[in-house]
């Protein structure tokens, strides 16, 4: 081999691995180590913390400490509720209104679809002071209902918007058809929303992320013991026990471990949302 | 559009308000209706209620217990942004040149791996570093020591000169997942013709990407920028998570976000106000709607897209 044959190879392939391995460690070591460290004795978690845990050093007192101490199976069941409603009533309402303007010519469409895509560049935070307001005078303060109508709200925008340019490339001959067949509007919305499937799937996983990581909402509307959710839980939780580090550690851990493997299984959906959203 | 039939010419057929109604009115109800109102209250006095004009955005950017906190979050935050575009942005842009290499192998694995701090709370991110730069578990500390400069080790977040940088790269760290892959998404989507004839013109792989692709994903570049721009701008969680809502040392690293939650939820003897609080958030809903303008004017307008 030539030396420049050699520079050509290094160029094209070392270089570009050497560099994503470092970038990947960096974005990965400061997880592992938390979690490595979950489940060590509080001495080997400062002796030597890079260590595996071994049978010496092996420990779930942190663990315990969690599952003693803190409400984590009623935060974890509150975030499930609070989650999944949400993106239940997103995809439904979302839907129904992107198919509405994607469909119908009717007066006033794209205002509507102005109005409605308003939220995408205007964060709903924003609002907070009129929505705890409104939230106070229904009656819905600590009430997981108030979170799920304000993460619907939050999620709709984005959700109408993506889904609104997939249902315009079904075609038309489908819908026509059915239509001659009587098929009442209802119906054919039913036939539609099949065939956007996968573009609902990267939807959903797409809102959720920054639902289950709310801190804000949480924090304003539903902060009491009994509504609290995962991500606000583990926050009070960590600032009391600060000092403890085995539980600080194992709370961190489980915190992360549901939407790692969530991650795991829809990792393809997600990236693939974020990129085809991107070259429109 | 799509062609006139006869079934569109009444005027609101009901199966349009039939889908039409649920959406429109929990976002009408939970987000449009509290942004209005909170405007409308930040018109009114706190106290009773009365309308005010702007008294209380002449309060907020003048008076002296006030202007500080305000031109001071406003400050810290151009600061948070600034290191978000000239950390994350090129970072994110360099990597994503590397991943959409058509001949790199595991590029799939690459991305998922960088993209996993993304999709964590802020909340763990933030608690997970505190403890890595904390300098009772010594880890960073010991990091240096092996690279021989141990010595420069300091605990960052604890003050008040590196507090702000350091919780800006904490957020670099974990979001740049996201400007990477809207940067790699842009760059696969360039025919492949365009490259190939660069390179058979003698272009080596350094000009072929800034005269070539670079310009093509000029657009991603301006959506980028805008989306970190309104992110950042709205941020709260990580500083809240790591200083407390008083975002200290000193205020050091309070940002438009620390400064409405204080303002309107009040925090230790100061009382909540809804009314400044209102203010606050009308002032960056102002900056964001600026930044948006700006975009929308400035950028979108004057760059050339191609068509691929």
């Amino acid at each position: 081999m030539s030396f420049a044959q050699i520079r050509y190879r290094m160029s094209e392939s070392v270089f570009p691995h050497m560099a994503l391995l470092a970038y990947t460690a960096v974005a990965l070591f400061p997880i592992l180590l938390i979690i490595i460290n979950s489940f060590k004795t509080r001495k080997a978690i400062f002796r030597a913390p890079l260590a595996l845990p071994n049978a010496e050093t092996f420990s779930l007192e942190g663990y315990l400490t969690v599952w003693e101490r803190a409400g984590f199976p009623i935060y974890f069941r509150n975030s499930l509720v609070v989650t999944l409603a949400s993106i239940f009533f997103i995809l439904l309402f979302g839907a129904m209104a992107a198919y509405a303007l994607s469909e119908y010519d009717f007066r006033g469409n794209t205002l509507m679809g102005l109005y409605l895509a308003l939220g995408i560049m205007i964060p709903i935070r924003l609002g907070t002071v009129g929505i705890l307001r409104l939230v106070a005078s229904m009656g819905l303060v600590n009430n997981l209902l108030a979170l799920i109508l304000v993460y619907i709200a939050q999620g709709l925008p984005l959700t109408i918007f993506v889904l609104q340019s997939f249902m315009r490339q079904v075609p038309r001959e489908m819908k026509e058809a059915a239509r001659v067949d009587g098929a009442s509007e209802y119906r054919i919305f039913g036939l539609v929303l099949p065939l956007v499937r996968p573009a609902v799937a990267t939807v959903a996983v797409f809102v959720m992320i920054p639902i289950w990581n709310d801190l804000w909402f949480p924090l304003i509307l539903a902060p009491g013991e009994s509504t609290k959710t995962v991500t606000l839980g583990a926050q009070q939780f960590l600032g009391q026990f600060v000092s403890d580090w085995n539980a600080v550690l194992s709370s961190l851990t489980l915190a992360m471990i549901p939407v790692l493997i969530l991650y795991i299984i829809f990792s393809r959906q997600l990236i693939r949302g974020i990129t085809s959203g991107a070259i429109k | 559009m799509q062609s006139s039939s006869p079934r569109k010419r009444k005027p609101f057929p009901t199966h349009i308000i039939v889908f039409l109604a649920p959406a429109v009115l929990v976002y009408s109800i939970f987000m449009i209706f509290p942004l209005l109102n909170s405007l409308r209250l930040s018109f009114l006095s706190n106290e009773t209620g009365t309308f005010v004009g702007l008294q209380n955005y002449l309060t907020l950017l003048t008076n002296d217990l006030w202007a500080d906190r305000f031109w001071g979050a406003f400050k810290n935050n151009l600061v948070f942004f600034a290191v978000n575009m000239l950390v994350q942005n090129p970072v994110a842009l360099f990597l994503a040149a590397l991943l959409s290499r058509r001949t790199l192998r595991w590029s799939s694995k690459y991305r998922t791996l960088i993209f996993v701090p993304t999709v964590l709370s802020v909340v763990i991110i933030g608690f997970i570093w505190q403890l890595i730069l904390s300098p009772l578990w010594g880890i960073a500390e010991g990091f240096m020591n092996f690279f021989g400069i141990g010595d420069l080790f300091q605990p960052w977040l604890g003050l008040e000169s590196t507090a702000l940088v350091t919780i800006s790269l904490i957020s670099v760290w974990q979001f740049i997942g996201i400007p990477l892959m809207l940067f790699y998404a842009a760059l696969i989507s360039i025919p492949e013709e365009l490259i190939e004839a660069a390179y058979v013109d003698g272009a080596t792989a350094w000009p072929v990407f800034w005269r070539v692709k670079f310009p093509l994903i000029l657009p991603t570049v301006g959506i980028v920028t805008i989306l970190t721009f309104v992110g950042n701008f709205n941020a709260f969680d990580l500083i809240y998570t790591i200083k407390g809502a008083l975002a200290g040392p000193n205020f050091a690293t309070d940002i438009m976000g620390t400064l409405f939650f204080r303002t309107f939820f009040g925090q230790q003897l100061q009382l909540g106000n809804a009314a400044m609080g209102s203010t606050v958030a009308a002032m960056m809903l102002l900056i964001i709607l600026a930044g948006v303008l700006l975009y929308l004017v400035g950028w979108q307008r004057r760059i050339s897209t191609y068509e691929l």
